[in-house]
């Protein structure tokens, strides 16, 4: 049969095509990870590991510490984390157990259009609506919870409305689709035969979501949390409108910062000093390293979701 | 236990007040989300209408304080789009296809998958960086090519995802089907499988082309930004996101509005995109 035997050479051709295209998508990020070091190995050589410690970022003197930038970066990332995961998780309680059926796809399709509003536009919105808000409650807030001892210096800070804090609230917002239609999605995983027989144990609402839901899809629910963590991390346009751009490590939340994304937006097409630039690029890298470190996290708690669900045919 | 001795039972009380609370406390974070949802959908759209007219469609971005419109920015942002999508889909049909129907589980399908996942989501601030360092850097000049580039790479892992997701809805009895019937397996993907989905991998096309049109940091180091008219692709290329940016940073007032003008155009272009894609993808699912 000769047919066979091009139809062989056919498919190993095809084969090899297709496989093609996917190294491409390998070289991509091997691509990213070998110019991001070979850029940042002035950093890396003659800064060191000092290059995390230093908080100095003088462009004038040729000084550059990383510190601010990472600081900003972890600090609006938690900030974000720590008002968006309770929110989300609420939406994906109310989408899952309390919706009405008819309104569950409408409602759901909603906060996934939060995903895909730009980036550019929350940062607008937080510039222009959102910053004249927070300065004007800002003074009230600094006089009494900022009179609170210890705690109280998280709420300080110029009242201009721009800093960490704003960065922080818009970057919740913008994870909100990401953690909660995750949540959505495992809490849907959970069998119905579980929740039915905890309701008929008379247990209430909270009380299936709470002993037999969240336990169940815990895994998937904290690779929801890193999924969010991860975009929080490398945001760019949202963050670099309302933090300030002021190298700064501060409790403060109310001050202006900078992120490792606002960094780069601000001073990456300005930088000619090859030292400033290999800076820049070592931020970069961090980031990098960072955000994959963290959706890799991601990746694996959920997978290993999908696993339980069986084999995929 | 009568049910009246059961309310008033102090335990099973608190129980149902508990869960009262906290259900309403869902019901409320809810709300929080889609108010966020419609406050800036309505700036959006009352700050953006103000900026619409004919002079954004047809005149050039201004100088400082001056009147005019966006239409160089509108232009350069569809040309460098086209450009990405047209790079990225070829790629990722591809690769979708290697995934689902070649490689499978084997080793480096399964790396590709990761890899793929990781760049879905990857700072795009950074992919801009890497295409300066390879492009920019090489060329010594800023170019809508470049962000081109740029924006393919954001692009290709959405449109791998849902090829392969797509692929993957095929039933394999259609395959073995068509084996039987004597093709190679090239012949299975593009007339049987790869046909079988066609929707739903114009959906992931449509959705990667939303995900971009708004994408703005890979641009900053790329493309840049042109105040005048150009359809040099080779060279730095006016594009809204980059102008919004830098008009709504600005204390000048023409320039803002513009700005607004600007992000409603996006928007729409994204909402609209995002629309038909699940339109697309709920008759395919059916």
């Amino acid at each position: 049969m000769s047919h066979s035997n091009s139809f062989a050479r056919q498919d190993a051709i095809f084969a090899r095509v297709t496989q093609f295209f996917a190294l491409i998508v390998l070289a991509t990020l091997v691509g990213i990870i070998a110019t991001l070091v070979i850029g940042s190995w002035q950093t890396l050589t003659q800064t060191g590991p000092k290059f995390f410690v230093s908080d100095v970022w003088d462009p004038v003197r040729s000084l550059f510490g990383g510190m601010a930038p990472l600081w900003g970066t972890l600090i609006t990332a938690t900030i974000a984390l720590i008002v968006g995961v309770p929110l989300s998780f609420g939406i994906a309680i109310f989408l899952t157990e309390m919706c009405p059926p008819a309104l569950k796809r409408p409602l759901g399709t909603a906060v996934e259009l939060l995903a895909a509003i730009p980036s550019i536009i929350y940062g607008m919105w937080g510039l222009f609506i959102l910053t004249p808000l927070i300065a004007s409650i800002q003074p009230t807030l600094t006089a009494t919870l900022g009179k609170i001892p210890l705690i109280g210096v998280i709420f300080q800070g110029p009242p201009m409305g721009i800093g960490v804090l704003t960065a922080g609230l818009i970057l919740s917002v913008m994870v909100i689709p990401f953690i909660a239609a995750v949540m959505r999605d495992v809490f849907d995983t959970t069998p119905a035969i579980l929740k039915e027989s905890a309701y008929g144990l008379g247990a209430t609402t909270w009380e299936v979501v709470w002993n037999v839901v969240l336990p169940y899809t815990k895994t998937g629910v904290i690779g929801g949390i890193m999924l969010g963590l991860g975009r929080a991390l490398g945001e760019t346009m949202a963050v670099t409108f309302v933090i300030g751009n002021a190298y700064n490590i501060s409790m403060k939340l109310f001050e202006p910062g900078n992120s490792i994304a606002s960094s780069l937006a601000n001073e990456f097409n300005e930088a000619s000093d090859p030292a400033h630039l290999s800076a820049l690029i070592t931020l970069g890298l961090t980031l990098f390293a960072l955000s994959f470190v963290v959706l890799a996290l991601s990746r694996w708690l959920l997978s290993s979701l999908t696993a339980k669900e069986g084999k995929r045919t | 236990m009568s049910s009246k001795a059961l309310a008033a039972n102090p335990i099973y009380k608190r129980r149902l007040w508990v869960n009262r609370f906290n259900m309403t406390m869902s019901f409320l974070t809810m709300a929080i989300g889609m108010t966020f949802l419609i406050w800036i959908l309505i700036t959006l759209f009352g700050k953006g209408f103000a900026a619409f007219g004919t002079a954004l469609f047809t005149q050039m971005t201004p100088p400082p304080g001056a009147e005019g419109g966006l239409a160089n920015a509108i232009f350069g942002s569809i040309m460098i789009v086209g450009a990405a999508i047209f790079i990225a889909t070829p790629i990722g049909i591809m690769t979708g296809i290697y995934l689902a129907e070649v490689g499978r589980d084997n080793r480096i399908a399964k790396l590709t998958r990761f890899i793929n996942d990781i760049l879905l989501s990857a700072p795009s601030i950074v992919i801009g960086l890497f295409v300066y360092a390879v492009i920019v850097a090489q060329l010594k000049h800023y170019s809508g090519w470049a962000g081109a580039v740029a924006l393919a790479i954001i692009a290709v892992p959405v449109v791998v995802r849902t090829t392969e997701t797509m692929l993957l809805l095929v039933p394999n009895s259609m395959r073995e089907a068509a084996v039987a019937l004597g093709a190679p397996q090239w012949r299975v993907v593009t007339m049987v499988t790869l046909r079988a989905v066609k929707g739903g991998v114009v959906t992931g096309v449509l959705l990667a082309l939303a995900r971009i049109s708004g994408e703005t940091a890979p641009l900053l180091f790329t493309a840049l930004n042109n105040q005048f008219w150009s359809t040099d692709m080779s060279a730095p290329m006016a594009n809204l996101p980059v102008v919004i940016f830098q008009f709504a940073m600005s204390p000048y007032e023409e320039w803002q509005q513009l700005a607004w003008g600007g992000a409603l155009l996006i928007t729409l272009a994204v909402l609209v995109l995002n629309i038909i894609a699940r339109v697309l993808f709920r008759q395919k699912s059916n």
